[in-house]
């Protein structure tokens, strides 16, 4: 590959042909500071708008200051990054974008958290001249099931609509209005609830302020849990464990299951649950149905739609109902995990307890901000009472603990309850890109073939590649597996689908980057791919680690299909773990 | 033409067109119809003759005659007198506003002498509407040429050699910019026609479109033969129905005549065009803005590099230029590279257009030789300062230029001379202003613009300009304080240092120009909360001098606001916490009692 030699601060750098001067920079230790500009790594995402003009350096021979990340390096090239005039730029730029940004960081969400408020400090911002008669750009504040928008905090990184355009190809927010006005939202200046969002809630993950939030459901969790009157049980995803920890200075990767179980019980949840346990039951489900489909298939049945995808994820779900309505019955009928678990704790377990469902209390701990929108739908309710109440995400549940001021770092290890609490190594794996779809092969081809699975880790379904696909040996029988994770990546392979193009079997799509691990509700990764990796990591150890590792083995699965469910797709198991999908496009009307 | 003796040229332009020229033209041809002259006296909607001011303009060929001002009832005593009697009508004809002389024929008339028109050649000549006016003065015969006789290169390195730099403001050079469009190599490439006039008070562009928009039609297409594009786009905001209407029948009638399409004279070569709608976003003007939009995107810039002619209009080699740059390639293809670096100075060559606007007796569109003077500009061919009052400064180069004074008006209006001036070329608007301007209220009016205009992208352009608006209003209003000129100057600076665009990069000039040239005043408006040119409502004071005072009350009754108190036939007060400074009392007073102070 062809370098270039350039001088940084009088050091001399070669990089390759194509390099910014921030990462040049970087290259000799020469830390740029960066605002706007965001990328995610070996994830091919970036966001590069050039717009805050924090990260100007001076170019010599250059007429204006030019912003190191998104100016390639040249060859002889001869840069400075801290120079008074540039310094100076620094500061009267932040000064402008603090001037217009409301100074309420003592109840706002991202305090402590927040890129702008590091930003400020690093830049040594004592105060703002003239802030007094300087006039603020608001826009009304928008609430939707899972997102809050504020975007008078909003500093137009941009970051949000790379996510929702280029990434996730959901287009549910661009920027509106000009100049001082300016802000990002939906098409119409509609608000959110009603435009294509899916509530993924990758913006939120790289808000770099208080600008997109999600709601926060803790005091709701707070007062079920003061009142007497309530039993109050929480279920925990999988990617939550894998995650928690760094909201605490652990290290990224750092698994907390035990701890956060201790955490919980302190909090005083009454019962302590695993969704794992749910995503074994919707191996049993989902792989039924598709053994169930592509037997049929096989026989040459015109009915048994190929391939099957993948349910578990409610961005996702959101995704095709809004973009590809046509396609509602490919999809699994299996409900997500999280409902599964609600419909059971909501039936087979409330009898089992003697309380009135109305009385039981049923909380998620989510990676997610779109779970907070899948339990407020109304097919998963009975007579107005929610299968799950309330969902959490990761952060919120972070805060939650240090507001009970439970140090999580040095809490005993603690084990969940019976019977929901029992899961596999193929629940854990649910939590990451591929693991749904690792975790029906161990569970279908025992059950298509008979055989005992002797390989258990599919690494050829592990990684973080957009599209992946794989083909895997159910005794002679070759099975087309397609993985997609990010929605503009499901796209594709929808596309495929649609068009008749499509060789799969069976695909799995989750709408984050990484999957759940990934998920809008995690710690924010303020960037950094490496976080969202060891994650991943952190998983597959755990899913390694245990006992039991394919969610037909599961003693309390098999127990619950005997003492309650029947078998797999019984009528009974249609009823509690099944849904259908609805045409959710949106139809745009413009009043005269 | 020979069939005619007598030609009639009416200005079409949209100022006139405004002013009824339309009516005029309908009422002229009844005339010489009820008098028989149909056969002998033809009328000619043409474009803009650049005399706007002073519109609807009617030209009387081959007298060379130009009628000012007319409304569409002088139609029968023009035809009446001038085409049946041979005698002027003398009240329509222009009156010099300093000799006070009534100039008949237009090569004596100061606006036109020292002019020298090569962009507007045909403007105010031909029918824009009629291709073969056009064909008649040489029009397509650059096209011609360039497809027949020269290759792709040879038509660049004219165009190089030629000097010519782009006139949409930056002035980089046009040949240069096709080499790189030419050298990219693409299944397609584009030819863009920048006609997003954005700067107010600047209407060249318009005006070309209007007046001579085959010239723009036949530059586009010599353009796609030597970079090697078959797609040519006009960007144009719909902000011009008329400018848009002409292109349109332009395009049709070229088609017609095989001048775009297919196998163009027979020579293979294919080029076609299509119009495309702005907004009205100013930040469109910007080449990247300008191409998104064309996408169906947001209207704003991206970084540079790439550039459009790696990766432009739907990631393909893009050429951009500007209406007035395109206008003058046919003649620099058929007078060649030489005839037009002659014209100019060093580094700028050719000629141009400048929009005169402000407070200046000849308002409109004239296009001189680079190298003029501002003095020539504003005190010949502008005619001087309107009401004999002291010139102050002048802006170019749109909004956000810079206001240059006295001391650079003996400069030679160049690229690099405005930009050493702390001004720049721009599109060749000039706003003059006279002694009763503030140049803070300037300024602040000039940001006012901007802010709105700003698409938000940049931080300091969106928040920055904002911020310096505010400030500029603030000292307006008395509320400046001494150390807030220092921050104007800061946020000045740093905002065109950091900003992503020429728009932000340059929003600040009006400031900073006023900053240098004008500190007394600003000195003024913050120490002693005076406005001297008077204009700040803030900062004055209408006050009753006693002496003159004979207490006749007429001030009293025409104060809509009630702020002037006072006994009949006793001295009156004006109450300055409720006086709106409306003036009205000022006027009326018969007795030079109420001052400003």
């Amino acid at each position: 590959m062809e370098t270039i030699k350039l001088t940084i601060d009088n050091k001399e750098v070669e990089v390759p042909n194509g390099t910014t001067i921030q990462k040049a920079a970087k290259k000799l230790g020469i830390d740029i500071p960066i605002l706007c500009y965001m990328e995610l790594k070996d994830m091919n995402i970036e966001n590069k708008p050039g717009g805050c003009r924090i990260c100007v350096v001076e170019v010599q021979k250059r007429r204006n200051l030019a912003p190191s990340c998104s100016t390639n390096c040249e060859e002889g090239m001869v840069v400075l990054t801290h120079t008074p005039r540039v310094l100076n730029a620094r500061r009267t730029v932040m000064e402008f974008i603090l001037s217009d940004h409301p100074k309420d960081c003592l109840v706002c969400a991202k305090s402590g958290n927040c890129e702008l408020q590091s930003m400020a400090h690093r830049l040594g911002i004592r105060d703002i001249p003239g802030q007094e008669y300087a006039a603020m750009s608001t826009y009304r504040k928008d609430f939707s099931p899972s997102i809050i928008r504020d975007l008078d905090k909003c500093i137009m990184c941009r970051r949000c609509e790379t996510m929702c355009n280029t990434v996730q190809t959901v287009g549910a927010l661009s920027a509106v209005n000009r100049g001082f006005m300016a802000a990002v939202a939906p098409a119409f200046e509609q608000n959110l609830e009603f435009s294509t969002c899916t509530y993924c809630g990758q913006c939120v993950a790289v808000c770099p302020t208080g600008a997109l939030t999600e709601v926060n459901h803790v005091p709701n969790v707070l007062r079920a849990l003061a009142d007497p009157t309530k039993t109050v049980i929480v279920q925990t995803a999988p990617a939550v464990r894998a995650a928690l920890g760094e909201m605490f200075g652990m290290k990224p990767g750092t698994l907390v299951t035990g701890k956060m179980v201790t955490a919980l019980r302190s909090l005083g949840f009454d019962y302590i649950f695993d969704t794992d346990f749910a995503a074994d039951l919707t191996i049993m489900e989902e792989g039924t149905e598709l053994l169930d489909r592509l037997n049929r298939h096989l026989k040459g049945d015109k009915t048994a739609r190929m391939p099957i995808l993948t349910s578990c994820c409610p961005g996702w779900v959101n995704f095709f109902e809004e973009y590809f309505p046509d396609l509602k019955e490919v999809p699994s009928t299996a409900k997500s995990p999280q409902q599964m678990f609600g419909a059971i704790a909501k039936t087979y377990f409330a009898d089992k307890i003697k309380v009135d469902r109305k009385d039981l209390v049923v909380v998620s701990i989510m990676p997610c901000l779109a779970k907070k929108y899948e339990c407020q739908r109304e097919e998963f309710s009975t007579e107005g009472n929610r299968d799950v109440d309330f969902s959490i995400s990761t952060r919120e549940l972070g805060e939650f603990i240090k507001q009970a001021n439970i140090d999580l770092n040095n809490l005993q290890e603690g084990e969940f309850d019976d019977p929901l609490g029992e899961s596999t190594g193929a629940g854990v794996i649910f939590g990451t890109t591929g693991g749904v779809i690792e975790a029906a092969v161990r569970t279908a081809y025992e059950l298509q073939t008979g055989k005992k699975l002797e390989r258990l880790d599919f690494t050829e379904l592990r990684g973080f590649e957009g599209v992946r696909s794989a083909t895997i040996d159910f005794n002679g029988l070759p099975i087309n597996i397609g993985i997609a994770h990010g929605l503009g990546n499901a796209r594709k392979l929808l596309d495929d689908v649609r068009s008749g193009k499509s060789q799969f079997h069976a695909i799995e799509v989750m709408a984050c980057p990484g999957g759940c691990i990934g998920g809008g509700g995690q710690p924010l990764h303020h960037g950094d791919s490496e976080i969202i990796k060891a994650r991943a990591a952190a998983i597959y150890a755990e899913d390694k680690s245990k006992p039991i590792r394919k969610s037909h083995e599961n003693p309390f699965i098999i127990k619950l299909y005997k003492e309650f469910l029947g078998k797999p797709n019984s009528e009974k198991a249609h009823h509690l773990l099944h849904t259908k999908y609805f045409d959710k496009k949106k139809k745009i009307i413009v009043k005269q | 033409m020979s069939k005619y003796s007598i030609h009639l040229l009416v200005c079409g332009g949209t100022s006139c067109h405004s002013a009824e020229s339309d009516v005029v033209v309908c009422n002229l041809r009844d005339e010489i119809e009820a008098k028989g002259l149909s056969d002998k006296v033809q009328v000619i909607t043409t474009g803009c003759f650049g005399f706007c001011g002073k519109g609807p303009i009617v030209k009387v060929m081959p007298d060379n005659i130009i009628y000012v001002q007319v409304k569409p009832e002088d139609a029968q005593t023009i035809v009446e007198e001038h085409v049946v009697k041979g005698r002027k009508v003398e009240r329509l004809l222009y009156r010099d506003p300093k000799s006070n002389e009534i100039i008949g024929d237009s090569k004596h008339m100061s606006v036109f002498k020292k002019q020298l028109r090569i962009v507007l050649r045909n403007c105010g000549v031909i029918n824009p509407e009629n291709i073969d006016e056009y064909i008649a003065r040489d029009g397509y015969q650059a096209l011609g040429k360039a497809l027949t006789e020269m290759k792709p290169e040879q038509v660049i390195k004219v165009v190089k050699d030629s000097g010519q730099r782009g006139r949409g403001g930056a002035g980089f050079p046009t040949g240069l910019k096709w080499e790189i469009a030419s050298k990219n190599k693409a299944d397609q490439k584009y030819v863009v026609c920048n006609a997003d006039e954005g700067d107010p008070g600047a209407f060249m562009d318009r005006s070309v479109l209007e007046g001579d928009p085959h010239s723009v039609l036949e530059a586009m297409a010599i353009c796609g033969y030597s970079i090697g594009a078959s797609e040519g786009l006009i960007y144009v905001r719909a902000e011009y129905p008329m400018a848009i209407h002409r292109l349109k029948i332009a395009i049709n009638q070229a088609h017609e005549y095989g001048l775009l399409g297919k196998d163009i004279l027979g020579t293979g070569f294919n080029f076609d065009i299509t119009l495309r709608y702005g907004a009205g976003a100013f930040v469109c003007g910007e080449e990247t803005a300008l191409i998104h939009s064309m996408e169906g995107l947001r209207g704003e810039p991206t970084i540079k590099p790439p550039f459009p002619a790696q990766s432009g209009y739907l990631g393909k080699p893009t050429n951009v230029n500007n209406v007035e740059t395109f206008a003058a390639i046919p003649v620099i293809i058929l007078k060649g590279a030489e005839w037009f670096s002659k014209i100019g100075t060093e580094k700028s060559k050719g000629t141009k257009v400048f929009a005169l606007a402000g407070k200046i007796n000849n308002v409109g569109l004239i296009e001189v030789p680079m190298g003029t003077t501002l003095r020539e500009i504003i005190f010949q061919i502008g005619g001087g300062i309107r009401n004999g009052k002291k010139f102050k400064a002048v802006q170019t180069g749109g909004p956000s230029g810079g206001c240059l004074t006295e001391k650079h008006l003996d400069m030679p209006i160049d690229f690099d001379n405005l930009i050493a001036a702390g001004s720049m070329m721009g599109s060749g608007g000039m706003i003059v202003m006279d002694e009763d301007n503030c140049m803070v209220s300037v300024a602040k009016f000039f940001l006012d613009f901007t802010v709105d205009e700003s698409c938000g992208k940049c931080a300091p352009c969106r928040i920055g300009n904002k911020r310096l608006h505010e400030l500029l209003a603030r000292i307006c209003d008395g509320k400046g304080i001494p150390e807030d000129l220092d921050r104007l100057r800061n946020m000045s600076q740093v905002i065109k240092d950091t900003s992503l665009c020429g728009l932000g990069q340059s929003s600040p000039n009006p400031v900073l120009s006023t900053l240098d040239n004008f500190m007394n005043e600003y000195e003024a408006h913050v120490k002693d909360k005076k406005c001297p040119a008077g204009e700040c409502k803030n900062l004055m004071e209408y006050v009753i001098n006693a002496e003159n005072c004979v207490g006749c009350t007429a001030c009293a009754r025409v104060c809509p606001v009630n702020a002037i108190s006072g006994q009949r036939k006793e001295v009156h007060h004006i109450d300055p916490a409720i006086c709106i400074k409306c003036g009205a009392c000022k006027e009326k007073c018969k007795f030079d009692a109420i001052f400003i102070r």
